[in-house]
This record gives C-alpha cells, structure tokens and sequence, in this order.
C-alpha cells in the first residue's frame, strides 16, 4: 500500500538531496572564494530544512511521536550559517591583497572595519 | 538589582527553554537550564551592557515570514545559477551598502538575512559601523540589489528594533 505521507517524506528528502548537492557542486564549480560562500549559504539551508521537515514528518506519522529538536537544529543553523560566512569572508578580504583592492569605498569616514580596525565609540571603550 | 542580577531577561528565558527542549522535560533538565539562563547572561553582560529594544511579535513574525519566503526564492535561484552558468560569466562584485540602523542587534540582524537571501553574502562593516559591505553574485544593476536590501529588509527591522 502507497502511503501519502511517505511519498510526502521521500519527495523532501530528494528536495533536500538535490539542494545540499548543488551547494556543494557550486562550492567545487564555481571560480573564486567570495563566489564559492553563495553556494554553501544558500543553496544548503533550503536542502537541511527540508530534510528535517521530512524527520519530523516521519516522526508524526510513522512513529506517532511529536519530535522539536528539528526546529532547534534549524534554528541554531539559521543564526550560525552567516556568521560563519562573514568569518570567512572577513578572513579573505584581510589576507587577499587583490580583492583588497577591488573593495568600493564605504562612503564614510571611517575604512571597512576588517582593515582598518573599529572606529565606534563602544569599541575604544575598553571592556571591564 | 533585578538588572543587575538578569541582565537580559528575554535570553534567560530562551536559555532555559531550549535547554529544556533539548535534554527533555524533567526536573534536572529545568534546574541546570535555570543555571545557564542565569549565568550565561551574567558572564557575557560586559560584552554586551546594553538591553535591547524588541517590538511587537507581529512585525517580527510578519519578518519571519517574508525572510523565510525569500530563502525558498534564493535557493531555487542560486540553484540555477550554479548549475546552468559558467563561473566566469557571472557578473560578481561588491556594493556598498549604506545604514539607516543604528543598534548592533539590528545590524547583526540585517547582515544575517542578507547573507541568506538571493545571490547576497555580507562581508564586513565599516569602521563606524554605518555601511555594510556586500557581496553579490550576480547583477546588473548594484542600486537597484541595495534599493531592495534597504526597502524589503532594513525598514521593517528599523520597526522591530528602533521604534
């Protein structure tokens, strides 16, 4: 007997397949760092959603059982996947001098932060 | 003294909860996620000494949605992108991105949805902390790609955090 609710999971889970292996494709494929990052940031998290959507699909209907730690998984990969991109991006621009050069002005006073340092008044307050 | 001992109260909360929600309910699970939620806030306030102003649940719902949305649309985009064009002819490059927010939390805010929505990754801030660099896959037009960050991203977090 087929079963709407595991076509439902199956369906995701190539979703899922499918986007974590253009991310990663995109991470080989494409030519320089800053274009590489757009591949896994992007391409990636619509691929890990689905693929917990369809866990806690198959949690509610196969096993009966409501199951959260999905939407945490989510939720912490939401908040770390962009700071791990500007680490490296911030990263590259410092140790890249061609793309250094390649930066548009800010339009303020100040430089970007990762080369010339933080102009704010919080940062030369000096922490307690 | 109620400040000084739960300096942010919204981050204690959410501490002991997920806690909660990751180990199972149970009274050990509450009673050193009650711990964390106090001491994690406590240790980190130097850092952080300012509490921040958050506005109603419907405007940050309402930014949940559309962000969550334009995630969907980034992927399928960037999808297409990686698979159907050679490296070398995407035009990429940098844009300047020009800040109306002030607080850092709407800041960090604004610098995550860019990077996880179409064809944009933020790179750095300025040094004053009023422009954000960033990154662009593929465009034609650089005013355009910031007009949008600016009118479908920054207002509606200058309602959130800033009014």
């Amino acid at each position: 007997m087929i079963d709407i609710g595991e076509i439902a999971i199956a369906a995701l889970i190539y979703l899922a397949a499918f986007f974590l292996f253009v991310g990663s494709f995109g991470l080989a494929k494409l030519p320089d760092l800053m274009r590489r990052l757009h591949g896994p940031t992007k391409a990636t998290t619509l691929g890990i959603g689905s693929m917990l959507i369809a866990s806690m699909l198959y949690f509610i209907l196969e096993r009966g059982t409501v199951s959260i730690h999905e939407l945490l998984i989510s939720t912490f990969l939401f908040l770390t996947a962009p700071v791990t991109a500007l680490m490296v991006a911030k990263a590259h621009i410092l140790c890249d001098k061609e793309s250094r050069k390649q930066l548009p002005p800010t339009g303020r006073p100040a430089g970007w932060a990762v080369i010339d340092g933080p102009q704010t008044e919080r940062a030369r307050k000096p922490t307690t | 003294m109620f400040k000084r001992l739960v300096p942010h109260p919204l981050l204690t909360l959410l501490i002991v909860v997920v806690w909660i929600l990751l180990n199972g309910i149970s009274w050990g699970a509450a009673v050193l996620g009650a711990i964390l939620g106090l001491a994690i806030p406590k240790l980190t306030s130097p850092y952080w000494p300012d509490r921040p102003h958050i506005g109603s649940p419907l405007t940050i719902l309402e930014y949940a949605v559309i962000v969550l949305w334009d995630i969907v649309v980034a992927n399928f985009q960037v999808a297409y992108l990686i698979l159907f064009r050679r490296g070398e002819s995407l035009r990429s490059r940098f844009v300047t991105v020009p800040l109306d927010l002030r607080t850092p939390e709407a800041i960090s805010a604004l610098a995550g949805t860019i990077t996880m929505t179409p064809g944009t990754v933020s790179a750095d801030l300025s040094g004053d902390g009023r422009a954000l660099l960033v990154h662009c896959l593929e465009t034609n037009d650089a005013e355009a790609t910031v007009a949008t960050i600016k009118s479908r991203y920054e207002t509606r977090l200058q309602r959130i955090f800033e009014k």
